[in-house]
């Protein structure tokens, strides 16, 4: 493993037990990221983002299980982790994550200052003014009055509570951060200026940044890498400018050619027919061949494998110079 | 000549703020929000006006008011000619409420999930008593769900809404509009809460019914990249105001109001290459709320460009020469369209700062 790789995540797969049978809502993931890099994933609601990160957090909800693969974060296999040892050892520390809509869920009753400290407490015993202190060190970073420190959350705005769960996320420096859907319910003034603050931080910090979100512009503000995913498959993955500038899987073609351009005019948008499949019973061969306008016979057969073109990884088809 | 469907004048609504019992006891004055301050357009026939603007800016109040599900404070509404900002006999409410349908953002809470999609559809008729049989309206149905393309019909009719999609429910929604032939829709944050390729598959069939059924519409979002393709025209709002209003390409390509050029910087694209450039947003501080309403032009506290003139005088609309929409800035036309760009180096030091005239980027885009 190259020195400055910080997770390495090696045919990843989490599958949820419902009564309809198994959901397959992550399948054989796999990728490395850097110290300072970061990566975006990018794909319709539903194809297994959130799935990935909580199964990299060890936080997979039942009746969800990481059923194969290995996650290493500097040579700690999450995998094998009990419970205890991930809540001790792991998240926080290692890795941490902004959930989805975590501002809405900051309790009411207490300080902002209160909630932010809790974790320094009870990993690392920090308490007092070398707690505020590391406090105040990443409120800065986020733009944040230290008056707010002493506030409670139902006195803050919505861009103020999201800086604030990001400084916390950061509090422990972790290796890896996890933003999932950070700036969605945000108006995008208040998402614009919070992006150029992400910007800078990823810059001073060294860790590693992985960024969900369902939009792909905001994507292309932040990602080194992107990764595509369709119905629990990552189907591209590679240098974001790469993959902007020149997708190569047709859903990330259509994906990309499907978001309403403010200087553009077009008399049609462009759209993908159908929905992504149920994951209990994904279609045979790949996954995406019931919606893709270049399917042929051996798409609905076999299941694709991952080709590199350009240096981009690309499961399709498509791209099977042996064939 | 197309006819003027729409017409909106001088439209104001305060909402009276709920007080605390204490300061109601100590008769505190009271407290009202300027939802919708003293606003003017019109929408013409077959056409599709935008109303865009930050959460809180009174988009969806002026689509209340235009539904009649809320009062006027003052200023007219017509709808084909006629005044219905007043309009409270229930006969002619009720013709009234068959002419204009509500499209919501959430198609998850927007249907009944006990009822099916046919019982959903069925309601509508039943209530303007439409269809004297069960056979008649069924067609009607059926004619509807293949208006918004679920079809075959039979394949939808008896599912209820948590078989749809997201996608799938917001066309059973369409369809409940539809079916009453309606001359006006307001679609309120319509495709806000759906995927991008549903939102774009959505936008297309919501503008082929413009045609096909002769359809004016209100279209309320805050995604303002949707605009360019789904409307015509488009109306601004900053803290119940429109501060700038024309025909789409004109005021997203051409700004000419500090608080839309503000908010237009403000929207990421998909381009790349911008990890390294950090664009910053052309406005200060965050929104005054709305009980507060700032003296002069109510945008010069965040405004970049105010002046003196600013804060004492409240600027009337302009339609600076050439540019053929209005704006109410006294700078109106004097500003350029530009915004700083700060380019960062691996270590998030800022080596150079760069000016863009954005106005002349966007012409060279595409
Ligand atoms: N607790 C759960 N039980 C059963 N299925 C789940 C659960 N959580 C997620 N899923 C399913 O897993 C798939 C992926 O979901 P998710 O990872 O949340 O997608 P995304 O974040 O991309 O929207 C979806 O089909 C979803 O319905
Ligand atoms: N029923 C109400 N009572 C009091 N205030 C209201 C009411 N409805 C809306 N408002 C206020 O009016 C303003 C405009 O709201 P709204 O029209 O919903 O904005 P938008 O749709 O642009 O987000 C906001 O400040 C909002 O809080
Ligand atoms: S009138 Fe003044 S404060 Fe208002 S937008 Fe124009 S320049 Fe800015
Ligand atoms: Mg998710
Ligand atoms: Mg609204």
């Amino acid at each position: 493993m190259d020195d400055n790789t910080i997770l390495k995540v090696n045919d990843l797969s989490t599958h949820y037990f419902t009564s309809r049978g198994a959901v397959k809502a992550l399948d054989d993931a796999s990728f490395e990221l850097k110290g300072g890099q970061s990566m975006g994933i990018a794909g319709e609601s539903g194809c297994g983002k959130s799935t990935l990160a909580f199964s990299l957090m060890r936080m997979v909800q039942p009746p969800g299980k990481i059923v194969k693969g290995s996650i290493d974060i500097r040579g700690l296999e999450v995998t094998d982790l009990s419970e205890k040892e991930a809540r001790k050892k792991l998240r926080w520390q290692k890795i941490s994550m902004v959930f989805q809509g975590a501002m809405d869920i900051m309790t009411p009753v207490y300080t902002v200052g209160y909630q932010m400290m809790e974790p320094l407490k009870y990993l690392k015993n920090i308490k007092g003014d070398e707690a505020k202190d590391i406090c105040f060190k990443y409120l800065d970073m986020v733009n944040i009055d230290y008056e707010l420190f002493y506030r409670y959350p139902h006195e803050l705005s919505g861009g103020q509570k999201q800086r604030i769960v990001i400084a916390t996320a950061l509090l422990l420096d972790p290796d890896v951060v996890i933003l999932d859907e950070p700036t969605t319910a945000l108006d995008v003034v208040v998402e614009a200026r919070i992006m150029n603050d992400l910007k800078l931080l990823k810059k001073k910090l060294n860790n590693s940044m992985i960024f969900i979100t369902h939009d792909l512009s905001i994507l292309a503000e932040i990602s080194d890498k992107l990764a595509v995913m369709y119905a629990g498959y990552i189907v591209e993955l590679g240098d974001a400018i790469e993959i902007y500038k020149n997708p190569k899987h047709p859903y990330t073609r259509k994906l990309i050619g499907a978001i309403p351009r403010l200087h553009v005019d077009v008399d049609r948008l462009e759209y993908i027919p159908g929905a992504p499949p149920e994951l209990t019973n994904p279609p045979k061969g790949c996954r995406f061949h019931p919606r893709c306008d270049q399917a042929f016979d051996r798409c609905s057969q076999d299941e694709p494998g991952f080709h590199e073109v350009d240096g981009v990884k690309v499961m399709c088809h498509l791209y099977d110079r042996g064939a | 000549m197309t006819r003027t469907v729409i017409e909106v004048k001088n439209l104001k609504k305060d909402f009276e703020v709920s007080q605390s019992f204490m300061n109601k006891m100590m008769r505190k004055p009271k407290l009202y929000v300027k939802a919708v301050d003293n606003i003017s357009f019109k929408i013409k026939e077959k056409e599709s006006f935008a109303l865009v603007g930050e959460s809180g800016c009174g988009k969806t109040t002026v689509g209340k008011i235009l539904m009649r599900l809320i009062n006027v404070t003052s200023g007219e509404v017509y709808v084909k000619g006629k005044n219905i900002s007043k309009l409270n006999d229930p006969y002619k409410l009720k013709v009234y409420r068959r002419m204009t349908q509500m499209i919501y953002q959430d198609p998850f809470s927007s249907l009944d999930p006990r009822f099916k999609v046919y019982d959903i559809l069925e309601e509508p008729l039943l209530i303007h008593n439409i269809g004297s049989s069960i056979a008649e309206r069924r067609a009607l149905i059926e004619e509807a769900l293949e208006n918004v393309r679920l079809t075959p019909p039979d394949e939808f009719i008896d599912r209820y809404p948590h078989m749809l999609s997201g996608g799938q429910r917001q066309r059973v929604a369409i369809a409940r509009c539809l079916i009453l032939n309606p001359d006006v829709i307001v679609a309120d944050e319509p495709v806000s809460m759906l995927d991008v390729s549903v939102r774009a598959e959505l936008l297309n069939l919501m503008k082929d019914l413009i045609e096909k059924q002769d359809l004016t519409y209100l279209y309320i979002t805050h995604d303002v990249s949707t605009t360019r393709f789904f409307a015509k025209h488009i109306g601004v709002m900053y803290l119940g105001d429109i501060v700038e209003q024309g025909p789409v390409g004109n005021v997203l390509d051409n700004p000419l109001h500090p608080y839309t050029q503000a908010l237009l910087t403000a929207i990421p694209e998909p381009e790349p290459e911008r990890l390294d450039r950090i664009k910053e947003i052309p406005i200060r501080g965050d929104i005054p709320a709305g009980t507060n309403i700032p003296e002069g032009c109510r945008f010069h506290p965040r405004c970049p460009y105010a002046k003196r003139v600013c804060i004492e005088e409240v600027p009337d609309y302009k339609i600076p020469a050439e540019r053929g929409h209005i704006v109410r800035c006294h700078f109106a036309g004097e500003i350029e369209y530009k915004f700083r760009v700060k380019v960062i180096s691996d270590e998030g030091e800022v080596v150079k700062e760069e000016v863009i005239d954005a106005g002349e980027e966007s012409d060279t885009a595409s």
